[in-house]
């Protein structure tokens, strides 16, 4: 009986020991760089998470398929160990410790949405574990002096900053007037302060400024002001839901505003689910596949679109594309560094200035890309009813041009 | 503050038909929870789940081509045997238990459905266009979307029929008379086990009623449900049990009170502002819910 004791004790004794071995060199293993994400596979986020988690796997297989990473004359895999956060903020702070304490993952890719990665961050920090994220936008991730988040899009307030511009621009410089209603919610209310700064610089208006509660899916008050009021530019950004909302009521109650900017649109189908009530909507996009940027990876939008779609069956919504493109920041930081050391690799992303199919990155101290214009597209559909998206502001990659003002409802 | 809302009076006339429409369709809600409630006792926190699951009936019949509306009919028959099959899995298990018992098994019930219904239709947002139009009243100043009075329409053609059943029908008055006094209703020969499950059946077909006019008037989710849980449990506070035109009142009061909040204080405050009114009320009316079942197995 002792014996058998004795037995167990050694059998368990050798296997922790190499269990433990087997960890402690999780980061890269053999010529494996192991990555770990925190996704909303399930959850109110997983449409997105999904989005997300398809974007990083494309650009793993891409990478991995054209001939991975070199770090010190060596070549390397991407392997990405995946957790889902049900896409709850203290779930995803877990599993980032999990990921690193426990996992010894050494670099890290950003979950799905800004709540998410505000909860992350501070993790990653701690550790000082290297994190390039492309799906949390909101300001605030930026202003808190972290040193190893860095973020392959634009932030938050730049969403609608355009569309005020393009507004005033149209109206002969002179400013506007303004109805906005967002949601209360971290990312929502950032876009509202990119508004804020932009009406202040343009010498704008706003006439209404309402909020939006998260339980909520009516906003006819609001719309029944702007009927009223009769402003210049309605600005609606309240993820999905608000979205769906704003053009399900403003067709049906008619209202006529001369332009309808927003946020989400894409993610929530919009031309699909409305169909030509959505038409001359203007929507804020991180990435558009007509966009003329190029890589060596995934060469340019259209290509990437297209190899999207074969593999997963739908066009890739922005989400997909700039959490592809995190890769591609961090195969590039990996390179120029030429080690795994983690302060050498954050150094080499703060570093990072380059080109991907997705658009300019370069990192401002903050950790937001600031090399990356947003985009606005507008919806235009055809007489047969079919919709889609065509990128009308910044002038520079217009593949149509504005429609403006909006036609009144009595007339379309 | 904004009191925009009385300078123009189109706007006031605005507030209080979008809030009535809007009332009648939460009185519907209301009145299945009023009926559970009163008969068995049971506060279903489930309730909101169920109105959002006949809303995904209606959008698929939408998603195949069949227009929304027909869920009205379609989402209560199926929502019925949901109903009825909740019932002989969990609540005649919990129902002769503490009434916390019973909420804490009907906000378990509430849970699993949110995360089945995010796993089986995906965490989209989504809604069935009816295609029906807007109607303009007052040289244009007012605009009353079509899909809202049709909501308001068949809910009261629902409610009216309700009545009509319980009054006349014999699984009614067998209803009525177990919410009176369970213990005699059984002892003069009323199956009350079938009377519950009956009782929950109906509500749960209610709740698809209501699920599929959302479909057609707002958006659905998996996770929108509990606003809607919320608001019954409200209306039926302020109306009491077994009191159908209380229950039509107050949900239209809720709904114009809603509107003129939004107005006067701002979005943000309306759903603050319906919290607030039920501790007002409840603190008015002191409202004792009873510890005492009345369950008879």
């Amino acid at each position: 009986m002792k014996i058998k004791n004795i037995l167990i004790t050694f059998v368990s004794a050798i296997a922790l020991l190499f269990s433990t071995s087997v960890v402690s060199f999780a980061k890269v293993v053999g010529d494996k760089i192991i990555l770990g994400a925190a996704i909303s596979l399930t959850g109110k986020y997983s449409s997105n998470g999904v989005h997300t988690q398809n974007g990083y796997n494309m650009a793993v297989d891409r990478i991995n398929s054209m001939g991975g990473v070199k770090v010190g004359g060596k070549t390397y895999k991407f392997d990405i160990i995946y957790y889902d956060d049900e896409s709850n903020p203290k779930r995803a702070a877990q599993l980032a410790e999990r990921l690193i304490s426990q996992d010894k993952v050494e670099f890290m890719l950003g979950p799905y949405s800004s709540g998410l990665t505000k909860a992350i961050a501070p993790v990653t920090e701690k550790y000082g574990v290297p994190m390039v994220e492309a799906n949390g936008a909101s300001r605030s991730l930026f202003t808190k002096g972290y040193k190893y988040l860095f973020a392959v899009l634009a932030p938050a307030n730049l969403y609608l900053d355009v569309a005020i511009r393009t507004a005033v621009e149209l109206n002969g410089g002179k400013g506007v007037r303004i109805a906005q209603a967002f949601e209360q919610d971290a990312f929502s209310q950032d876009v509202r302060l990119g508004i804020l700064d932009a009406a202040k610089e343009t010498g704008s208006e706003i006439i209404i400024d309402d909020k939006l509660p998260k339980e909520l899916n009516d906003m006819a008050a609001t719309l029944v002001k702007v009927k009223q009021m009769k402003p210049d530019v309605l600005v609606v950004s309240g993820h999905t839901k608000g979205a769906l909302t704003a053009i399900r009521q403003i067709s049906e109650m008619k209202v006529d505003v001369p332009m309808l900017a927003m946020t989400h649109c894409d993610a929530a189908k919009l031309s699909k689910q409305h169909g030509k009530n959505s038409q001359y909507a203007l929507c804020a996009s991180q990435w558009h596949k007509t966009l003329t940027y190029k890589d060596d990876f995934f060469k340019d939008g259209m290509t990437y679109a297209a190899d999207f779609e074969k593999e997963f069956g739908y066009d890739p919504p922005y989400q997909s594309a700039e959490s592809s493109a995190a890769l591609l920041v961090f195969k590039d930081a990996f390179e120029r560094a030429n080690t795994f050391d983690q302060k050498k690799v954050r150094d080499a992303l703060a570093a990072t200035n380059m080109q991907t199919f997705y658009g300019n990155i370069k990192f401002a101290p903050g950790g937001q890309n600031v090399d990356k214009p947003m985009v606005l597209f507008q919806v235009m559909c055809d007489d047969a009813g079919k919709c889609e998206n065509k990128v009308v502001a910044p002038l520079k990659w217009a593949s149509a041009e504005l429609i403006h003002p909006v036609p009144k409802w009595s007339e379309r | 503050m904004d009191f925009l809302v009385f300078q123009y009076p189109m706007i006031t006339i605005q507030a209080c038909l979008d809030g009535l429409l809007l009332g009648i369709l939460f009185a519907l809600i209301a009145y299945g929870m009023a009926l559970q409630w009163g008969v068995m006792n049971i506060i279903n926190i489930a309730q909101g789940d169920l109105v959002i699951l006949g809303g995904y009936i209606a959008y698929f019949m939408y998603l195949y081509g069949i227009h929304p509306a027909w869920g009205v009919i379609v989402s209560p028959i199926i929502m019925y045997f949901v109903g009825i099959a909740i019932y002989k899995l969990v609540i005649n298990k919990v129902v002769d238990r503490d009434l916390f018992i019973s909420i804490l098994a009907t906000f378990g019930i509430s849970i699993l459905f949110m995360q089945l219904m995010n796993f089986a239709f995906g965490a989209d947002v989504v809604l069935a266009n009816s295609g029906y139009g807007t109607t303009m009243l007052f040289d244009n100043n007012v605009v009353l979307p079509n899909s809202k009075i049709f909501s308001a329409f068949i809910s009261i053609v629902f409610a009216i029929c309700l009545v009509v059943y319980m009054k006349r029908s014999k699984l009614g008055r067998a209803i009525r008379a177990t919410a009176q006094n369970a213990r005699a209703a059984k002892i003069l020969g009323v199956d009350t086990e079938k009377v519950y499950a009956a009782t929950f059946g109906i509500n749960a077909a209610l709740c698809g009623v209501a699920g599929a006019l959302i479909s057609i008037t707002f958006t659905i989710h998996p996770y929108m449900g509990l606003p809607y849980t919320i608001r019954s449990f409200m209306i039926v506070i302020v109306a009491g049990l077994g009191n159908l035109p209380g229950v039509a009142m107050s949900g239209m009061g809720l709904g114009i009170f809603e509107e003129f909040a939004d107005y006067i204080l701002g979005t943000e405050f309306r759903i603050g502002s319906v919290f607030l009114l039920l501790v007002l009320i409840l603190v008015y009316r002191r409202f004792k819910l009873s510890r005492k079942r009345e369950y008879l197995k």
